[in-house]
């Protein structure tokens, strides 16, 4: 594996459209995630946050105009990709209802990124796909609407991990679950990346969620970095830039006080 | 002015049960309080019955669903035995319900100010002129920096946590002794969920009026609300004073606090919720 960064971007920039109309979704981002850490994008509706994880991803619309520099494990990441560098970064959306064919098994869900990529053997890789994020192999047959928030995200999970990425994308993965099943999901997460040396790049609007789950992070607002800090400065509340402080301390719940600084 | 301590709402033996193709589904079972001048939070997970508590107060249940309690009262009239005409005119004008997405809750054709207006000239039975000023004054109120850019704004022009300060100025417009809140300010960013939960702090302080705030998000209530009733599967399984949270007993309220990540936390795996059947019954 590599020792070096497995992530790294550069002065990113993404706007819609063009001309004196273009929108600015990120305007300035640049960070860089070890091989096998965990990074996490934070900020609120609006601050690119999102956009930044689906220009890795490479799946951003067509008009969509990026400029600076993504690298995974050193190779450039172009619009089009080679499918063998494709199949090194998988990503888990929001919305497990949303994200999960409602006409397709379980079976098909799982099978279908496995065969794109030419894989062999797909009965027993669905098999191990399911046991590996804790589902039976009964599940194999059923249909999303007959699952649970909780159980349509472990299969978006084993889908995205089926063809045995390194660098798994995490899109607000558990903020349409109630907070039991988040508990499950995000220590199933945890597990699998030490298990598989995973890289994370996890995008949440929730600091707790952030700092449990990553090493360091980038505070986006309004398409900009405004601060990259270590977990352990969040964890000690020592963040330096006003916004993330903001943020902290809105995240603790109400405050009278708090409000009327904001 | 009527003695303050009298209970503004008593609520004891509250079902609400569903028909479904399957059966009868009970989704509220046997809820009972009693809620006087005061923040109080109904907190639980998806499928708790939280909402349905909500909506059964206000009698607004989907066609297949039925309530029924041993007692429903407001400010001393039996909702039980009134007419149905006297319950409306009761919770229509005394009782405001504000909904998570302002998107579905205000009409999409019609500009944000004529929603006011109209919700003046109903309730208050304004003239057109006056209903207008006090609308531009009740945006103001909310703390919208150009109430005259807002009222002419279609809903779909502006923010979500724009579209829930409306909410809360329509909300306020027939001057309510009780609001409903359901998850008001989930949709929203947490600064602006400050922001919004502070204007209806300030609202209800001036008018004196009540609040029963229901959400998933039980450090949110604790930290916002008086009081907070914790439901599971249906029931109230546990009522706790907003300060003494951390001191709860039942073991899920304490499993349900346990397993949030948290800013400070060491980043340990969590620990998980372990249901037990007893709970639900």
């Amino acid at each position: 594996m590599n020792p070096a960064a497995s992530i790294e971007v550069t002065g990113l920039q993404v706007a819609f459209g063009r001309g004196r109309r273009a929108f600015h979704a990120v305007r300035h981002a640049g960070f860089s995630v070890e091989a096998g850490g965990s990074f996490g994008l934070v900020g609120e509706s609006g601050s690119g946050k999102t956009t930044v994880l689906r220009a890795l991803a490479g799946v951003l619309p067509p008009t969509a105009e990026v400029r600076g520099r993504m690298r995974m494990h050193g190779e450039p990441l172009e619009t089009v990709r080679p499918r063998a560098l494709r199949r090194r970064m998988q990503m888990v959306f929001q919305d497990p209802y949303g994200s999960l064919h409602p006409r397709h098994t379980v079976d098909r869900i799982l099978g279908e990124p496995a065969r794109v990529h030419g894989l062999d053997s797909i009965g027993s890789r669905i098999g191990e796909a399911l046991t590996g994020v804790g589902l039976d192999v009964s599940f194999r047959f059923r249909y999303p609407h007959q699952l649970s928030g909780g159980q349509r995200q472990r299969i978006a999970i084993a889908r995205a991990l089926i063809i045995e990425p390194d660098v798994v994308l995490l899109d607000e993965p558990t903020s349409a679950l109630d907070v039991s099943v988040q508990a499950e999901i995000l220590n199933l997460l945890q597990r699998l990346r030490r298990e598989r040396a995973l890289t994370f790049v996890l995008v949440s609007h929730d600091l707790a969620v952030v700092s449990h789950m990553a090493e360091a992070l980038v505070v986006m607002r309004a398409g900009e970095v405004v601060e990259m800090l270590d977990v352990a400065a969040l964890r000690t509340a020592a963040p330096q830039h006003p916004y993330t402080r903001r943020l902290l301390r809105a995240s603790r719940g109400y405050d009278r006080a708090a409000a009327s600084e904001f | 002015m009527e003695d303050c301590r009298d209970p503004l709402l008593i609520v004891d033996g509250l079902s609400v049960t569903f028909d479904t193709p399957r059966g009868a589904v009970a989704a509220v079972r046997d809820v009972g309080f009693t809620l006087g001048r005061e923040k109080l939070g109904i907190v639980g997970e998806s499928g708790s019955g939280k909402s349905q508590t909500g909506r059964a107060l206000l009698g607004l249940l989907a066609r297949n669903g039925r309530m029924s309690a041993r007692q429903h009262s407001f400010d001393g009239v039996d909702l039980l035995r009134a007419g149905e005409a006297e319950r409306r005119a009761l919770l229509g004008r005394r009782i405001s319900m504000i909904l998570q997405d302002p998107k579905f809750s205000l009409n999409p054709v019609m500009t944000v100010g004529e929603q006011i207006v109209e919700a003046f000239r109903v309730h208050a039975g304004l003239s057109r002129r006056e209903a207008h000023d006090r609308a531009l004054a009740m945006l103001e109120a909310v703390r919208i920096r150009e109430p005259r850019y807002v009222f002419d704004a279609w809903p779909h022009e502006i923010s979500g946590g724009m579209g829930q300060r409306v909410m809360i100025a329509m909300m306020m417009v027939p001057e309510p002794d009780l609001i409903i809140a359901d998850e008001p300010t989930s949709a929203l960013d947490v600064t602006v969920q400050l922001q919004v939960l502070a204007l209806l702090d300030d609202m209800l302080a001036r008018r004196g009026a009540s609040l029963i705030f229901i959400s998933h998000d039980l450090n949110l209530v604790a930290s916002f609300c008086d009081r907070v009733l914790v439901m599971y599967a249906g029931r109230v399984v546990e009522t706790l004073g907003a300060a003494e949270l951390h001191a709860a007993r039942h073991p899920y309220t304490r499993g349900l606090l346990a397993c949030q990540p948290r800013v400070d936390g060491d980043g340990a795996d969590l620990p998980t919720l372990h249901r037990d059947p007893a709970w639900a019954r």
